[in-house]
């Protein structure tokens, strides 16, 4: 089990969500997480229902079995200060620099170096050990960027080896690409069962594999239930409605008789129906086109309730039933 | 109450209803010449803004649509392969106006801008420069400074009645807002200048703590960044330095471009929690801007014919379906159904509903007035006829009191009760389905509710969820058709 866990996906398909049920969901028994935050938009603070994360780490959750889940939005500049005052001892320096923009400068101009700091950061935690010589985390989880930038995003080497060929910031982009492209690491993609996230998530495969980054998993999220099964879906195509009109009125619905109110539920219940089909016939065939990718895949179900906090235990407990955790 | 479909006229909202947001008159207006659609991802933006175009194209308006990053679907619906930085005619678009396409290519477009403005050597120095090169290509807010960048020239060519903007996927909506001044700034900043000058900003008054940790500080950002950047930069920034003045003053001009009364800002959203979120500060954020706001399009928003029959009477009449059936798996309990035909069985299927189903009596058997002759309970195993017929009775309180139940022989009882059972399992999940979407709906409803509360001023319009995606014109125009006309059904109150 790859110990830095990278979850993206296409926007919309719920990456946070599924990021912060896996950290609860390998927090089992005593282990300890951390979920890390790259794009400074406090989604961890919403989903567990806290206030904004500072730079900080700090315990958000306690898992089932006493695991523990932390969290941390990483703020590019200040992990840039933090970076300056560690190997440069910088001190008022570094404050003039932020005043001159040099921080925003460096942070938000210097390409690749943004996403050295962020990816940086989160293998610091990756390797940082306590006293005793034991890793401090037992699993990173990283909520990154969506799909479409994923790759540039973890290929920070490239990007900056370009730019910086030395200096601190190349051996830290080489430092981090090492762990990155480890099996230590697991990058896994979080799609729904529609056409253009799953186009999103082939592609995006390619391009991770294309860099060398370790693909892990295919998480499709927001599943929704099979209420119809292939068999009532052949029935919906033949049955006369005046049969469905006394089934409903037998359920206690009203009558059948024409105008009846059981009768009047008829055409509007077949055509939800039609709709369920035409949309199950299109997510079969995008499980079919997910199965051809060759990964591992896992399906969370769509909470009926909406995404809460009793919702990401439910997801959590999911993924580690599906043994994902 | 009766079960009247007042779910189609207007809407019985808890709060007062969103005003309409109409976009015909919007499109169609002469003054319109720039409509944005801006919102956080995955809600349909891009599909939005390419609908937008159709209609008005085809309502007759010369029209270009810029788009970021589109699927590759998306192009292909348009009948174009790839989009790229030049528009492009969309063919197959009806009436006598124009839809061109094109998708965003911020390097090109940023070289565009290095080559109008340097002569060609220093162009050059400049394209083939690697900070240039990262910065070009790599740089987050370079997507949305170019995607200004080009809708200011699209604009100054003046070739289009109406420009539609898709804004680039970001995380959050109000990157789109913030990226461009912050680049600009930064291209135009005090930084640079201290790159390029450090003796200029250090002669002034008050920097001279600047200029004492100038030289630690540029040292500095040469061993982080390694020396040879800090020289590709200061080298860039050299060839560059006629072009500074230049950015800012895009930018900011593009900015005003934004909050003039040709422009429509269209924040699209999906009515899901986090979505509605974005677009709610994105509407506080535009009016923070002076930017013009023409509403909110709020697209997969589901609807039900049968609203009138909530989710806890469709469950409950699911289970009472299902209940029956499993007892029913005995043979002995064969045609053992409660046929509530309440208007008597007298009547034949022929006056029974289905105009244009003349063949539903040959497969529904117990529609056949010949057997149904009234049965008497004594054949029965009692319980199953109570639990039906006390539900029947407790919930048609229109109708009669009386059931009459089929008699058939053993083996055409067989046959039916298969078919019976088969329907009524389909009609329990047909239950549950409908159980599903209302809670769907007032899940829906509850998040719009709160964003209506928020704003609201804000003008709404909403599109139907559509089952699959787009893949033709004929698609996108039925979503500019729902866009503009349609209205899903929307809940009733409880029920009926």
């Amino acid at each position: 089990m790859s110990r830095l866990q990278v979850v993206s996906g296409k926007g919309g398909t719920g990456k946070t969500t599924v990021a912060a049920a896996l950290a609860l969901a390998l927090a089992t028994a005593g282990k300890r997480t951390l979920l890390v935050e790259v794009e400074g938009r406090q989604g961890i603070a919403q989903l567990f229902e806290t206030e904004a994360l500072p730079y900080e780490e700090r315990k958000i959750a306690v898992a089932s079995g006493g695991g523990e889940v932390y969290a941390l939005a990483i703020d590019p500049e200040l992990a840039l200060l933090d970076y300056l005052q560690m190997f440069y001892k910088l001190g008022g320096a570094g404050r003039a620099l932020k005043k001159l923009g040099a921080i925003d400068f460096a942070t938000t101009i210097a390409p690749g170096l943004r996403d050295v700091l962020l990816t940086g950061k989160a293998c610091e935690a990756v390797r940082r050990k306590d006293r005793d010589g034991r890793f401090v985390y037992d699993y990173v989880v990283m909520d990154a960027p969506p799909t479409g930038r994923v790759t540039r995003f973890l290929n920070v080497n490239d990007e900056v080896a370009g730019l910086a060929r030395i200096g601190p910031i190349h051996n830290q982009a080489q430092a981090v690409m090492r762990v990155l492209k480890s099996p230590e690491t697991a990058v896994h993609l979080v799609t729904l069962l529609e056409e253009m996230p799953v186009q999103e998530t082939a592609d995006g495969i390619a391009e991770l594999r294309a860099a060398k980054l370790p693909v892990g998993r295919v998480i499709v999220n927001m599943v929704r239930p099979e209420v119809l099964d292939e068999d009532r879906l052949e029935l919906v195509r033949t049955v006369t409605r005046s049969s469905v009109a006394r089934s409903l009125s037998t359920a206690g619905l009203g009558g059948a008789r024409r105008g009846g109110r059981a009768e009047r539920l008829v055409d509007p219940l077949l055509k939800q129906a039609e709709e369920y089909a035409e949309r199950y016939a299109l997510e079969q065939e995008q499980r079919a086109v997910l199965g051809e990718l060759g990964l591992p895949s896992h399906e969370l179900p769509l909470l009926a309730e909406g995404m809460d906090l009793a919702g990401l235990y439910q997801l959590a407990t999911e993924l580690r039933k599906q043994g994902i955790a | 109450m009766s079960a009247d479909r007042t779910h189609d006229q207007g809407s019985p909202r808890r709060l007062a209803p969103a005003p309409v947001l109409e976009l015909d008159p919007l499109l169609d207006d002469p003054t319109t010449r720039i409509v944005v659609c801006c919102g956080s991802g995955g809600v349909g933006k891009t599909t939005t803004a390419a609908a937008l175009g159709l209609r008005a194209a085809e309502r007759g308006r010369k029209v270009v649509v810029l788009t970021i990053d589109p699927a590759r679907r998306l192009a292909q619906s348009m009948g174009i392969d790839s989009l790229d930085n030049t528009p492009r005619r969309v063919k197959g678009v009806e009436g006598d106006g124009e839809l061109h396409a094109m998708m965003l290519d911020m390097k090109r477009t940023f070289d565009e801008i290095v080559e109008a403005h340097a002569d060609p050597d220093r162009a050059a120095a400049i394209l083939g420069n690697p900070f240039y090169q990262s910065l070009s290509a790599g740089f987050a807010g370079t997507q949305e400074y170019m995607a200004m960048e080009k809708l200011g020239q699209l604009r100054a060519r003046d070739e289009w009645d109406l420009i539609v903007v898709d804004t680039p996927p970001s995380r959050s909506a109000l990157d789109f807002l913030d990226a461009p001044k912050r680049l600009g700034s930064f291209l135009d900043g005090k930084l640079i200048r201290v790159l390029l000058a450090p003796a200029k900003v250090g002669g002034r008054a008050g920097m001279k703590f600047l200029n004492v940790g100038m030289s630690m500080m540029t040292g500095a950002l040469g061993k982080l960044l390694g020396g040879q950047l800090l020289k590709d930069v200061q080298t860039f920034v050299a060839a560059m330095d006629s072009m500074f003045g230049g950015f800012r003053t895009r930018a900011d001009a593009t900015y005003k471009l934004l909050q003039a009364p040709g422009t429509a800002f269209l924040v699209v959203a999906a009515p899901e929690r986090d979505a509605l979120r974005e677009a709610a500060y994105f509407v506080q954020r535009l009016a923070a801007e002076d930017m013009p706001l023409a509403g909110l399009v709020l697209n997969r928003v589901h609807g039900s014919g049968a609203a009138q029959l909530s989710a806890e009477r469709a469950l409950a009449a699911a289970e009472n379906l299902e209940e029956p059936g499993i007892v029913d798996q005995d043979g002995g309990k064969a045609g053992l159904r409660n046929s509530p035909d309440t208007h008597g069985s007298s009547e034949s299927p022929a006056s029974d509903p289905e105009p244009g189903a003349p063949t539903e009596t040959d497969r529904t058997t117990d529609a056949d007035p010949a057997t149904h002759t009234a049965r008497t309970t004594d054949t029965d195993p009692a319980t199953d006829t109570d639990t039906t017929a006390d539900g029947d009775a407790d919930t048609t309180g229109t109708t009669g009191t009386h059931t009459d139940r089929a008699t058939t022989t053993d083996a055409d009882r067989t046959a039916a009760t298969e078919a019976e059972r088969a329907v009524d399992d389909l009609t329990a999940g047909l239950l549950r389905l409908h159980a599903e979407r209302m809670h769907l709906l007032s899940r829906e409803q509850r998040t719009r509710d709160r964003f209506t509360a928020l704003h609201p001023e804000v003008a709404v319009t909403e599109v139907a969820a559509l089952p699959g995606d787009v893949h033709d014109l004929m698609g996108l125009r039925d979503i500019g058709n729902r866009l503009a006309t349609e209205r899903p059904e929307l809940p009733e109150a409880a029920d009926a």
